[in-house]
């Protein structure tokens, strides 16, 4: 299973005008990974599905803001 | 010929009244890689690429105008009874001065939605591998909205818009597998 963010850690100037932001991430989600769409894929049911905005559990990647401060939901 | 369904696709309900967030959702209605240029974008592909794939950019540029509604309900719910003063105090006030509180296909910096937003190389890997880029890019703004949106019901809709941006890039991107051929014996379905 791919992860679905990545991070960086930039170069931080001593001179760095605003307090800097020593990690960076970005998104990865799984169609990157996947290709094809391989037969027999793991589904949703059909009331998750609706919820979640696909049928496929692999394709699911919910993304929160990081400013958020408690993930809510699952 | 389309079939109108009366309800959108995903329930949006906004919970705070924020005029702001519309300033910024409105990139989703007529922005480079807002809804409205998705769709456009695909619906007018789907002439010149090879029929195997012309379903698909049917689909999905349909999809897209479900998408732009859900856009529209947001901007709407967020700014049908704002005072003037609330519509300044939110930075709107160069859109009702044009406007009033009514909608308008422009970028969340006030550019009008132009037809340049959009390609149609008649090339069918070209086009869609423009029409991946269009879905990532998609995805990074639902990401960047959600980022400036507090209001947890309007966030768990976006969030399902930007799922959404990830089914389409990965059927795009089936597409081009697709059209490609010379994968030895594939497996449709």
């Amino acid at each position: 299973m791919s992860t679905p963010e990545k991070f960086y850690y930039p170069y931080i100037s001593p001179f760095d005008p605003c307090k800097p932001i020593r990690v960076k991430s970005y998104s990865t989600p799984p169609n990157l990974y996947i290709g094809f769409q391989p037969p027999d894929f793991p589904q949703f049911s059909p009331k998750e599905a609706l919820r979640a905005g696909t049928l496929w559990k692999p394709f699911y990647d919910p993304y929160y803001s990081p400013y958020e401060k408690a993930k809510e939901g699952q | 010929m389309w079939v109108y369904e009366k309800k959108l696709q995903y329930p949006v309900r906004v919970s705070t009244c924020n005029p702001m967030l519309a300033k910024y959702l409105i990139e989703q209605y007529g922005g480079a890689d807002g809804e409205l240029s998705a769709a456009l974008r695909y619906l007018n592909q789907r002439y010149t690429i090879p029929d195997k794939v012309i379903g698909l950019l049917t689909d999905i540029g349909t999809e897209e105008f479900a998408h732009l509604e859900m856009i529209a309900t947001m901007v709407f719910k967020l700014t049908k009874d704002a005072t003037p003063e609330q519509m300044k105090a939110a930075g709107l006030a160069t859109h009702y001065a044009n406007h009033d509180n009514a909608l308008y296909y422009e970028s969340a910096a006030g550019n009008p939605w132009t037809a340049t937003y959009i390609a149609a190389k008649g090339d069918p890997i070209a086009d869609l591998y423009e029409d991946i880029a269009a879905e990532e890019k998609a995805r990074a703004t639902y990401q960047w909205l959600i980022n400036l949106s507090d209001d947890t019901d309007l966030n768990d809709s976006l969030r399902f818009l930007r799922e959404r941006e990830i089914i389409h890039s990965q059927r795009f991107r089936e597409a081009v597998e697709i059209l490609k051929g010379e994968q030895g014996k594939k497996k449709f379905f």
